[in-house]
């Protein structure tokens, strides 16, 4: 029964529900480092980290401030501890993994204000997530977001040179073409795992 | 400082969302109803106007290698009041913006005022660049889902308008339509502004 639970959630998160083409989170960075498939694919992989991560620490600050009577800080803890982790992270991989923060380093700080990562733990806590099956949503949210950035930049990468109206040039082309890859996306709207 | 450029900017030649490219994330994804929009609206030119006072305030408190921190936690504060409010005096709309009121947070409309502005000017030019800002952004949002609400729907403000044997544009409404919405409204205002400005080129090379 769980196990198909779990499917269902990285089924949901990586294709039926994506954070980018079905919830709108996330926005910012996809349209931003998407010029580029090889950064996208940087930018995916620190977000995906930092998701899965960050479903895991803020379900045990959830606990605490439940047990605490303070629900009401939720908004305010998860940004904090949002925050401290990815500053964490940067000081941990420059330590330790010189050659991965090179490669992530730029989007690292970037991150904090990814609206996916506050998102996921916000929608962890709403969705009554125990602690594995947020930890496999952070985590397939953020597969769903490299997915999403990757097919998005192959794609750029090869109508930079198209000739479109002046005026469409630079964001509204690149919110036209993310608008048909989610058009795209909607023909798996109907996927569901079968019960077991 | 000076009201009528502040409005202008605000408005027009520096909207937040068409021409500063900023918080798109929840203009995309509340845009459905206008109901939704004018809530969403309002929402963040209060909280806005509230962290541009603050944070101009403290501009001369606050160490600059933590600044952004400090915006953050300004910032969450008022969001979660602001969040409270709704889900206590208006809990159908609370319901229905769900997950991106707490993300308000995040908006990079917010913090980008508050690095570009609020920490730099007096607290009164502060507040009239909140309130200028916030209208900005409501307008686009009243704009985009009266457009996605009149044509997916058939209805505006939840009233009914188009004749009964009209069929909704259901792409329109779905996540599709709020990217093709923004990007064609983006197009529109460079467009617009590429013309005004050529305009005002001729004109002085006439003067000239």
């Amino acid at each position: 029964m769980s196990v198909t639970k779990l499917l269902a959630i990285s089924l949901g998160a990586i294709l039926t529900n994506n954070f980018i083409f079905a919830q709108f989170l996330g926005i910012c960075p996809f349209l931003g480092v998407s010029k580029k498939s090889d950064t996208a694919l940087g930018m995916g992989l620190a977000v995906t980290f930092v998701m899965g991560l960050a479903s895991a620490i803020t379900y045990g600050v959830n606990i605490i401030l439940v047990k605490l009577h303070l629900e009401f800080m939720q908004t305010v803890a998860f940004i904090l501890v949002i925050a401290a982790l990815v500053q964490f992270i940067e000081m941990f991989l420059k330590k330790s993994v010189p050659t991965l923060y090179t490669a992530l380093g730029i989007y690292l700080p970037l991150i904090t204000t990814n609206c996916a990562v506050l998102g996921v733990a916000l929608l962890n806590v709403q969705n009554n997530y125990n602690f594995i099956q947020s930890v496999v949503y952070g985590v397939t949210g953020g597969l769903g977001f490299l997915l999403a950035i990757y097919l998005f930049a192959t794609i750029r990468e090869r109508t930079q040179f198209c000739d479109y109206p002046k005026s469409f040039e630079g964001f509204p082309i690149a919110l036209i073409t993310a608008g048909l890859i989610a058009l795209a996306f909607m023909g798996f709207s109907g996927l569901q795992v079968w019960p077991m | 400082m000076n009201l009528k450029k502040q409005f202008k900017e605000g408005l027009i030649t520096q909207n937040p969302v068409l021409v500063q490219l900023l918080g798109m994330c929840s203009t995309m994804a509340i845009t459905t109803s206008i109901a939704n929009a004018i809530g969403m609206g309002i929402s963040v030119t209060i909280i806005l106007t509230l962290s541009n006072i603050f944070i101009s305030l403290l501009r001369k408190i606050i160490p600059n290698e933590v600044r952004i921190a400090c915006y953050i936690v300004v910032i969450a504060g008022f969001v979660t009041m602001v969040d409270l409010s709704l889900q206590a005096f208006f809990p159908d709309l609370a319901k229905s913006l769900g997950v991106f009121i707490p993300l308000i947070v995040v908006n990079c409309i917010i913090l980008g005022r508050a690095e570009a502005f609020a920490n730099k000017n007096t607290v009164l030019a502060s507040a009239v660049d909140g309130i200028c800002q916030g209208i900005g952004y409501t307008l686009v949002l009243i704009i985009m889902s009266a457009f996605r609400e009149l044509f997916g729907a058939g209805k505006l403000y939840g009233f009914q308008i188009m004749p009964a044997g009209y069929t909704p544009a259901l792409l329109l409404i779905l996540p599709v339509g709020g990217f093709l919405c923004l990007g064609v409204l983006i197009a529109i205002m460079q467009w617009a502004l590429d013309k005004s400005a050529k305009k005002k080129a001729e004109k002085e090379a006439a003067e000239k």
